[in-house]
């Protein structure tokens, strides 16, 4: 085949392609992994999976507790508890216009929703975090909101799940953010002891502060498939070493690899493979049966 | 509290950073008698980006953890500028679960510009490693001070950072990042790393005025490189002094707690911090 008749068709192709793309606009959604078209209906059902190659898009916070509690029954916890200014931060814009957009935008009180209800017949207390809230940072209002999370759960004999998406500490709030690492961290201490579970779940992107606190302290690590895990984001470490990454580097099933994340599992598998740990960890009414 | 503060926080950043500061290791051989060093997180390796081991102070036998930055280009490369892998956490972990079993205090000195960032470091669970730390530091039944001496670089500096008592001397500084990254990822600028730093509040006396660190040690003179060796050496001396009644009188306030009250003090004490509307 010469190369003249080989460039044809692709030329064709292209053209074809941006057609079709202006007149499924609205209806369809393409696959950045395997560019097939998808159906948004079909892909709400599927939990923002690709329906062909499993492809995760970006899941948000009120679709994760809807989806992972019994029946998407649960009692919203903490809606109130918001983010203030503590430092008057400025950048190129105020902080306190960028919380305002960012309510607005996402739709979310904060960069975490959370809840209480039932998950396999099991009290479950549930986090999920969202990245459109300035990016899933994590300033105090997450911090806290976390902790009382986890307080609820050992009063009560409850399990806790939480859902991270987050870039890592929220630098608009400076050490007061960093020190939410050590607040929460030291919650889970105490949940810990008391022989209480915690799974946690990592999607893309879990990375900082919030890895490096609450992200990799369950008893069970899960990953959703290629999701972007790390401390340092890749940019940073690529900086400092002047070096490409390896490809797969950071992604769930590198650090599967390495061991820290005991699962990688598919979105639409989640509820059942986090009761059926719920299951084994936990001794309550529903164990019993 | 006397604490100077005209010196503009990116000033202070500088100050913090300067290698003519008092370091963890010229605090373990001078300020503690007896220092042996003991090494390894009986895991990988051992992590020079920290130092630990066991001292006495006035005769007060402690476990000591310390990062160490290094004041030649031979020496930092070897301490790695401070910066530590998963490693140098986990050993630090295992020398304050030594000092748990035989009931000894702690004392943690704080002076990095953060956590490695490396493909070496991610591979072994940088993460994990900082985040345990935090969750078993939580834990610990013996007391805990913690000294920030320069640089107190986000999760890197917190991994050792879960103290009883927070400390931090005046020019020290604390930040979730560095002004440099704060000004790169808002500003798009890393040159804007003064307006970052003035942002960011992390100066001893803002902190303070957070409630994140319990006593700010008074510098007497700016540890600026322009001063002269001899004028530092005898103010180095004179902090230090400052720094190891501070040091003592907390210790001697810690011994009488009973396990479960250091505990669950540690926990209110961490519990309290950050600031939210309700
Ligand atoms: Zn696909």
């Amino acid at each position: 085949m010469s190369w003249f008749s080989r460039k044809k068709p692709k030329i064709e192709e292209q053209s074809n392609e941006e057609e079709r793309k202006v007149k499924t606009e609205g209806i369809f959604v393409k696959c950045p992994e395997c560019d097939s078209a998808l159906y948004k209906r079909e892909l709400k059902e599927s939990l923002q999976v690709c329906t062909h190659c499993a492809y995760h898009f970006r899941f948000g916070a009120r679709e994760r507790l809807d989806t992972l509690f019994d029946n998407g029954d649960y009692e919203k916890l903490d809606e109130e508890v918001t983010s203030t200014d503590p430092l008057r931060f400025v950048d190129t814009k105020p902080y306190i216009e960028r919380i305002e957009a960012a309510k607005k935008s996402s739709g979310l009180p904060e960069a975490i929703v959370s809840g209480k209800g039932k998950v396999g017949g099991h009290p479950v207390y549930a986090g999920a975090m969202d990245m459109s809230f300035i990016g899933g940072s994590m300033g105090s209002a997450v911090g806290e909101k976390i902790t009382r999370l986890i307080e609820r759960a050992k009063k009560t004999n409850g399990a806790v799940v939480i859902f991270a998406a987050s870039g890592g500490a929220r630098m608009q709030e400076g050490t007061l953010s960093l020190m939410q690492m050590a607040k929460i961290s030291a919650a889970l201490a105490q949940l810990h002891q008391a022989g209480l579970p915690y799974i946690s779940i990592l999607t893309d992107p879990t990375t900082g502060g919030v890895t490096a606190s609450f992200a990799m302290l369950g008893d069970i690590n899960i990953g959703e498939p290629k999701a972007l895990i790390g401390f340092a984001g890749p940019r940073v470490i690529e900086q400092t070493i002047r070096q490409k990454l390896p490809k797969g580097f950071q992604r769930s099933e590198f650090l599967l690899e390495h061991g820290m994340l005991d699962m990688v599992v598919d979105r639409r598998e989640m509820r059942d493979t986090v009761i059926r740990l719920l299951n084994f960890m936990m001794h309550d009414e529903k164990s019993r049966r | 509290m006397e604490v100077e503060n005209e010196i503009a926080p990116y000033k202070r950043v500088q100050i913090a950073r300067n290698q003519d500061r008092p370091y963890s290791l010229d605090l373990f051989n001078t300020m503690f008698e007896d220092f042996v060093e003991i090494h390894g997180d009986r895991r990988y390796s051992d992590d020079s980006a920290v130092i630990c081991g066991f001292g006495k102070l006035d005769g007060i036998e402690v476990a000591l953890i310390g990062q160490q930055k290094g004041r030649d280009m031979n020496q930092r490369r070897f301490r790695n500028f401070a910066m530590s892998k998963p490693e140098g956490y986990r050993k630090a972990l295992r020398v304050m679960k030594i000092a748990e079993k035989f009931r000894r205090a702690i004392i943690c000195f704080i002076d990095t510009p953060g956590a490695y960032p490396g493909i070496d470091a991610e591979e072994r669970g940088q993460a994990e490693a900082i985040a345990y730390n935090l969750r078993e530091m939580a834990l610990l039944t013996v007391p805990v001070i913690v000294v920030v001496l320069g640089e107190g670089g986000s999760g890197g500096a917190l991994a050792i950072g879960i103290g009883d008592r927070v400390l931090m001397l005046e020019n020290a500084v604390y930040s979730v990042i560095t002004p440099e990254g704060c000004a790169a990822i808002l500003w798009k600028d890393a040159g804007k790393a003064e307006l970052a730093a003035n942002s960011l509040r992390l100066t001893a006396k803002e902190l303070y005025n957070f409630g994140l660190v319990d006593e700010i040690i008074p510098e007497s003179v700016e540890w600026s490189i322009d001063k002269e060796p001899s004028e530092e050496e005898s103010s180095f001396d004179e902090v230090s002094d400052k720094l190891k009644k501070s040091i003592l009188k907390h210790l001697r306030e810690l011994v009488k707690f009973k396990e479960d009250d250091l505990i669950t003090t540690r926990y209110e004490k961490f519990r309290k911090m950050g600031e939210w509307s309700n």
